[in-house]
């Protein structure tokens, strides 16, 4: 295994970490817009809001690595797709302002207007940047994007079948995660009558996702034949696996076995992502784009990596301890 | 609050296709990156400076018992909290307008510069988590496990600064790399990170974030101190911050002078622009102030001798004018060298506020009696914050035509797609609405209460 191949794997692994917690982020917010009027939906934003909290931040740094790991280990790629796609980025990264500033905005206020309206906010980019980061996606995986800076079309790249397919399916499958989660903090922070709510939406959602994947097939199949060829080969696995993880999700959500979903829902959505990286490899852009003719130097990549696993050794330690110290509860009234 | 069709329409009637960029998108591109990070700047500097500032006043509760301290500790880290939140995403725009603007440079010199963002990456994620757990978990520790908590926070908010600025100072003083007909082959990351633009810059930039910290905290306590809110805790807001600050900016006027002298050596033409330099020449004076017109300093007042001193300390050193460059290689010389000009003059200013406090202290243990005093430091708040900006101008425009100096400019940097400037006039709103509501909101904190709560803190939900 070449170091140019680990880098590759260390900026999908730090993509499918992005997509699992900051998903299950975007899903938070999903079901703050849904969860009803101000009265009503109190209890369920309480909930998201708290479970949010602490770790809320951390879960979208692994958006930051990606672009930076890409920058650094495949930096023609990264300008393409960047200059490409600037439309939809640039308008998931209005998203990403608006989502972050508000949620903090909205702890510091008090008044019914200012929770409103900072509340809205952040449900709705909630779900745009997703939607926006699903149909860059989508472009990417279609080949819709060619090397070069700013060479694809800059409207049909990331406006066609594929990557509407790609943003209804991200925003899908952070609402699901969120679903599913929640049950479990739901229980755990003695609100049951939530965790019904939550079972409810995490069973209705499981199924209105796993039925646009399944469409999603004809679609790959028109409109994206280098994909589906791959996905149904090289990726079948996979995409068994995900389908597989899936269906069992929807039973152990249904059997209210709520911390054997976490395993199975991050299970079925990181399948995805590999799958779609099986599928591709070697190409990073389509067609004819091997990771091979875009890789940085030996010493650019034996430099990120080591500085990788320096930042790991610190992280993962750090990291462990605020999510010990978060799924503890205060042993005061402290608060 | 997105113009999502209002993108789509302007990308449509400019054509889908890419051509070279037009002025107007390279001037929006530019104005977008100078507003994000004009914006981010401050929070940046706050998220370095306060955390420091948080855990003294912690400490000094928890050593003396006395309470005064600790609420103003507990105060100030929801404000913190607050702050490095909205900074996260100011930041990570950032992240994505390297790419959406300037895919020139990332697509050829991404490799060579990346190495110390990803270590800013890491730097900042561990400052995110102990932030966290410093906000999340001060009723949960102990008081001196809570304490320790915020040593990482200090320590990951000096390093990103640090790994940032040099990514910054490699775009002025390129190296690590050999580029032949347009493709790198050989790339050394550690000595594009470590240039020779790297001492200077960083020094400079982590000693601006605490003084803009602290001078903008004491602000906030001399505008309640004017207000007839003269109580100890009002002092200590003051006080505290205040002297943090006061005492570093002598400092930094060296340091400054320094980095000046490092531009006559290696960036010539930069510093020619700040001091209006037109012809190279020995017993160069120094210009104050003035007005470039048809291509002259004009109204200027003059030093004799001034700059071959301050450079090479002989009233004969030779100083390189922007002669040396082609005049499509120089830099906008009016505003690079009143932002300069305004930088110092803000910076020497603050030291003798300082030099004013440190007296009346020396003489009485006491603030001066004047409320020119008062109102000074109210001022100094917004004055740190001028002079932080006044100096990236310097440093940016300064650099211009160049985005890497001497080696890519930015008009071939900048992302040919049309429709740029309708993404500014997005981000413009975007940023307003931000500002507004951050000010809001921190004016709101700022005043206290028992609903006031960063969204790093279990919060009111733990109340019901």
């Amino acid at each position: 295994m070449t170091a140019a191949q680990v880098l590759l794997g260390v900026i999908w692994v730090t993509l499918t970490l992005y997509a699992l917690l900051g998903g299950a982020d975007f899903g938070g917010g999903f079901w703050d817009l849904f969860a009803g009027g101000s009265r009503t939906g109190h209890g369920a934003r309480v909930l998201i809001a708290r479970v949010l909290g602490p770790v809320w931040e951390a879960n979208h740094v692994w958006l930051i690595f990606v672009l930076v790991l890409l920058w650094t280990g495949f930096s023609p790629v990264f300008a393409a797709v960047m200059s490409t796609l600037y439309v939809p980025l640039t308008l998931a990264a209005l998203g990403i302002i608006g989502r972050g500033a508000a949620f903090a905005f909205r702890k510091a206020s008090t008044e019914l207007w200012q929770l409103r309206l900072f509340g809205a906010a952040f449900a709705l980019s909630s779900i745009l940047t997703p939607f926006f980061l699903g149909t860059v996606a989508g472009g990417i995986a279609s080949g819709r994007v060619p090397m070069g800076i700013a060479a694809g079309d800059l409207l049909t790249s990331w406006v066609n079948p594929t990557s509407i397919l790609g943003g209804v399916l991200a925003v899908g499958a952070c609402a699901f995660l969120a679903a599913a989660y929640l049950c479990q903090d739901a229980v755990r922070l003695g609100m049951p009558d939530l965790a019904a709510t939550f079972r409810r939406r995490a069973l209705g959602t499981g199924v209105v996702v796993g039925a646009v994947a399944l469409s999603g097939i004809a679609i790959l199949r028109a409109d994206a034949p280098r994909l589906f060829h791959g996905l149904t080969h090289r990726a079948l696995p996979l995409v068994v696996v995900s389908a597989a993880a899936g269906l069992a999700s929807l039973a152990t959500i249904a059997a209210r076995r709520y911390v054997l979903v976490r395993v199975t829902a991050a299970l079925a959505v990181a399948a995805v992502l590999w799958g779609w990286a099986v599928a591709q490899y070697p190409d990073m852009l389509q067609p004819g784009t091997p990771y091979t003719s875009v890789a940085a130097t030996g010493s650019v990549i034996t430099a990120t990596l080591a500085a990788t696993a320096v930042g790991a050794l610190l992280l993962v330690p750090s990291l462990g301890w605020l999510f010990v110290l978060f799924q503890r509860e205060p042993t005061q009234d402290g608060g | 609050m997105l113009p999502v069709g209002a993108v789509a329409v302007a990308v449509v009637a400019a054509g889908p296709m890419a051509g070279p960029a037009s002025p107007a998108d390279l001037m929006a591109a530019r104005e977008q990156m100078a507003l994000s990070l004009g914006w981010h700047i401050v929070l940046a500097c706050l998220g370095v400076g306060l955390p420091a500032l948080t855990a003294f006043m912690e400490w000094r509760g928890v050593r003396t018992g006395d309470e005064t301290y600790t609420l103003l500790a507990r105060r100030w880290a929801k404000v913190m909290g607050m702050l490095f939140a909205v900074g996260a995403v100011s930041g990570t725009i950032l992240s994505f307008e390297l790419g959406l603007l300037w895919p020139g440079l990332m697509g050829t010199y991404g490799q060579v510069v990346g190495l110390p963002f990803a270590l800013e990456g890491f730097a900042f994620f561990i400052e995110a988590i102990f932030v966290g757990i410093y906000l999340y978990a001060w009723d949960r520790l102990s008081p001196r496990a809570h304490l320790l908590s915020a040593v990482p926070v200090i320590v990951a908010g000096v390093a990103s600064a640090f790994f940032v600025v040099c990514a910054n100072a490699w775009m002025n003083q390129p190296s690590g790399f050999q580029l032949v007909g347009g493709r790198m082959t050989e790339v050394d990351p550690w000595a594009a990170m470590f240039n020779p633009a790297t001492p200077p810059q960083t020094i400079h930039m982590i000693l601006a974030a605490f003084i803009v910290a602290g001078f903008t905290t004491a602000a906030v306590y001399a505008v309640g101190m004017l207000r007839g809110r003269r109580d100890r805790y009002h002092r200590l807001g003051l006080l505290v911050p205040f002297t943090f600050a006061a005492i570093l900016t002598p400092v930094q006027i060296g340091v400054g002078d320094y980095a000046a002298r490092f531009l006559a050596d290696r960036q010539p033409v930069k510093l020619a622009a700040i001091e209006a330099v037109y012809q190279t020449g020995s017993h160069v004076p120094l210009h104050l102030g003035g007005i470039v017109r048809d291509g002259e300093l004009r109204y200027a007042v003059e030093i004799p001798n001034g700059l071959s001193l301050l450079v090479g300390y002989r009233p004969d050193t030779v100083v390189r004018g922007l002669d040396i460059a082609a005049p499509a290689d120089r830099p906008p010389v009016g505003v690079v060298h009143l932002s300069f000009d305004l930088m110092v003059s803000i910076g020497l200013s603050l030291l003798l506020l300082g030099l004013w406090l440190g007296i009346a202290w020396w003489r009485r243990r006491d603030l001066p009696r004047s409320p020119w005093f008062l109102r000074l430091t109210a001022l100094a708040g917004v004055a740190a914050v001028v002079a932080l900006e006044a100096g990236w101008v310097v440093t940016e425009v300064g650099r211009q035509p160049w985005v890497v100096y001497g080696q890519l400019r930015t008009l071939d940097a900048v992302n040919p797609a049309p429709g740029l400037v309708v993404g500014l006039v997005a981000v413009v709103a975007v940023y307003a609405v931000m500002t507004v509501a951050t000010v809001y909101v921190l004016r709101r904190m700022v005043r206290g209460g028992r609903d006031q709560w960063a969204p790093q803190e279990p919060g009111r939900e733990v109340e019901l």
